[in-house]
């Protein structure tokens, strides 16, 4: 099993920790994982991403060219990265802030409205753990307990106090891919 | 074994860094290894260390010389144009025989260039960087495990042979985030520091300089006692890995970040019963010229590939290693581009065909 993600959307939107999520969550049930983040001249409201894979055999290189599964959380990002994924390969669309459909046919897809979802959970800005937990419905990688377990462990202190918004966002967003599917 | 933890590569070298006993940090802020001076200046205070942030790198430079000279370990990190700055202070650490870790994590070049991860820093790094003659210890981690261990042994190895070490990472290195286990601390024997300045009260009065005027040809007598630390670095420190040489006809050299992207692609060429292997030079200097060399005289090796994120620089080494004796292939991105497995599996399949 290799899993090969890229997250990406605005700056702001969380795609790192996003990231850092999965990777921390894939350490814990024993994967191997790597993630790097796109760093340095993104900043809020630019553009932002971050490669994560999370594998059973040892990660030779660490850079994703080809994702599984590519998670956009903008316009921008699908369109920047819709080509890449492998084919068969999964792409999850928040269809929120994003109007164009994937025009990929050997791929699928997934449209969830992760900011309408997140201000239902609480808090329109948990877009990507609606994200996260629709990714884990669709590939069943990991369960949500690991997940919502490692949540402490990569949000910064002062966001501490979103967490059960947060998991709220995961298990809906789990919830509308499910039944989606 | 420790825990595993996830820890980006930038963090993992300064905690590495303070297991090793480093106390001291002076640096100033370049992209992509801010996150260094960020993780240093919250960290030292913790254990009774110094952080200061330098108002130039030339500063920081001199200010890792009073550090080492006092006895400390000590260490700075900057990239590429920072460490360009760096290197008349580098120069007079080599010259005056003063330890020290100094930590490139590489971005493109030249001049400010771009925040881009590179490893254009090859020849400087390789050739001493700053003027005189003079060489340092080159360390290029592959992974946030291997930046977190091989940080213990920099502080070790500058204490052994009183001279710099430069640990030399690419952006990516620095700033993926990966698990490791974090290193203990050495238990290696090392010489006595009966040469740092500390008060003389009671002892005879000691000098640490890098200016050698008289008597006449006490430099040359000074450049040659130096060469004889520099024979046995290459004596005692060329390490490397090799992976899948035993039957390899193609022999991929590349190191750091490159090595990896490379053995994406060896295993996807042995899938497809190309016989690929490589060798990755972990000390960059000393360089690994005679593990390339045996491999240049097995008959079976046909070519060699270099493959690094530049226009050719270990290439040159690799030349001088092999020979002439096979023929040696380059595929290199630049620019604060990376490695693209498409393309250099598309190279691993035109140098078989």
């Amino acid at each position: 099993m290799t899993q090969k993600v890229i997250i990406a959307g605005f700056g702001g939107q969380g795609v790192i920790l996003a990231g850092k999520l999965l990777a921390y969550t894939g350490m814990v049930e024993g994967k191997n994982v790597s993630h790097i983040p796109s760093y340095g001249v993104e900043m809020r409201g630019g553009t932002a991403n971050c490669a994560v894979i999370i594998s059973d055999q040892e990660i030779a290189s660490p850079l994703v060219v080809h994702p599984t599964s590519l998670i956009v959380l903008n316009k921008p990002s699908l369109l920047k990265f819709e080509d890449s994924v492998t084919p068969s390969g999964r792409i999850l669309v928040n269809e929120s802030l994003i109007d164009r459909e994937v025009k990929r046919k050997d791929v699928v897809v997934l449209y969830v409205p992760a900011n309408k979802i997140a201000e239902e959970a609480g808090n329109g800005r948990s877009s990507n753990m609606v994200m996260i937990g629709a990714w884990l419905a669709v590939t069943g990688l990991f369960s949500q307990k690991t997940i919502k377990e490692s949540l402490p462990r990569v949000v910064s202190k002062r966001n501490l106090r979103y967490n059960e918004i947060n998991e709220r966002a995961i298990d809906m967003g789990y919830e509308y891919a499910k039944n989606a599917g | 074994m420790g825990e595993k933890v996830l820890m980006r590569g930038n963090e993992a070298l300064c905690e590495s860094a303070i297991i090793a006993g480093c106390r001291f940090y002076f640096g100033y802020p370049i992209t992509p290894q801010n996150e260094v001076p960020a993780y240093m200046a919250r960290r030292l205070p913790e254990v009774n260390g110094c952080f200061l942030q330098a108002e130039s790198e030339l500063s920081a430079i001199n200010m890792v010389w009073g550090a080492s000279v006092a006895g400390k370990r000590v260490m700075t990190s900057s990239s590429s144009p920072g460490i360009s700055l760096m290197q008349e202070g580098i120069s007079y650490l080599a010259g005056a025989e003063l330890p020290a870790v100094i930590v490139n994590i590489m971005r493109g070049g030249p001049g400010l260039g771009s925040i881009g991860p590179s490893q254009s820093d090859y020849f400087q790094a390789t050739r001493g960087g700053g003027h005189g003659d003079y060489r340092t210890i080159v360390l290029a981690p592959q992974s946030v495990q291997e930046i977190a261990d091989i940080m213990i042994d920099a502080f070790d190895l500058a204490d052994i042979y009183r001279n710099p070490v430069v640990v030399l990472g690419d952006g990516v290195i620095g700033q993926m985030t990966e698990p490791l286990v974090l290193p203990k601390p050495s238990t290696r024997t090392l010489p006595r520091n009966d040469w740092v300045l500390d008060g003389a009260s009671g002892r005879d009065a000691r000098v640490v300089m890098s200016l050698r005027l008289s008597p006449p040809g006490a430099l040359e007598t000074h450049n040659l006692h130096l060469k004889e630390k520099f024979c046995e670095m290459e004596r005692n420190e060329v390490r490397y890995e090799e992976y899948e040489l035993s039957d390899a006809q193609l022999v991929i050299v590349a190191f750091g970040t490159a090595a990896r992207v490379a053995r994406t692609c060896m295993q996807k060429a042995r899938g497809l019963g190309m016989k690929v292997g490589l060798l990755r030079p972990v000390t960059l200097w000393p360089f690994c010229a005679d593990a390339l060399g045996a491999l240049a005289e097995q008959r079976r090796v046909k070519a060699f590939l270099t493959v690094e994120m530049n226009l050719g620089q270990m290439l040159e080494d690799v030349r001088l290693a092999v020979l002439g004796r096979k023929d040696i292939f380059f595929y290199g991105r630049t620019g604060g581009s990376v490695p693209d497995e498409d393309e250099l599996f598309g190279k691993i399949t035109e140098v078989f065909s």
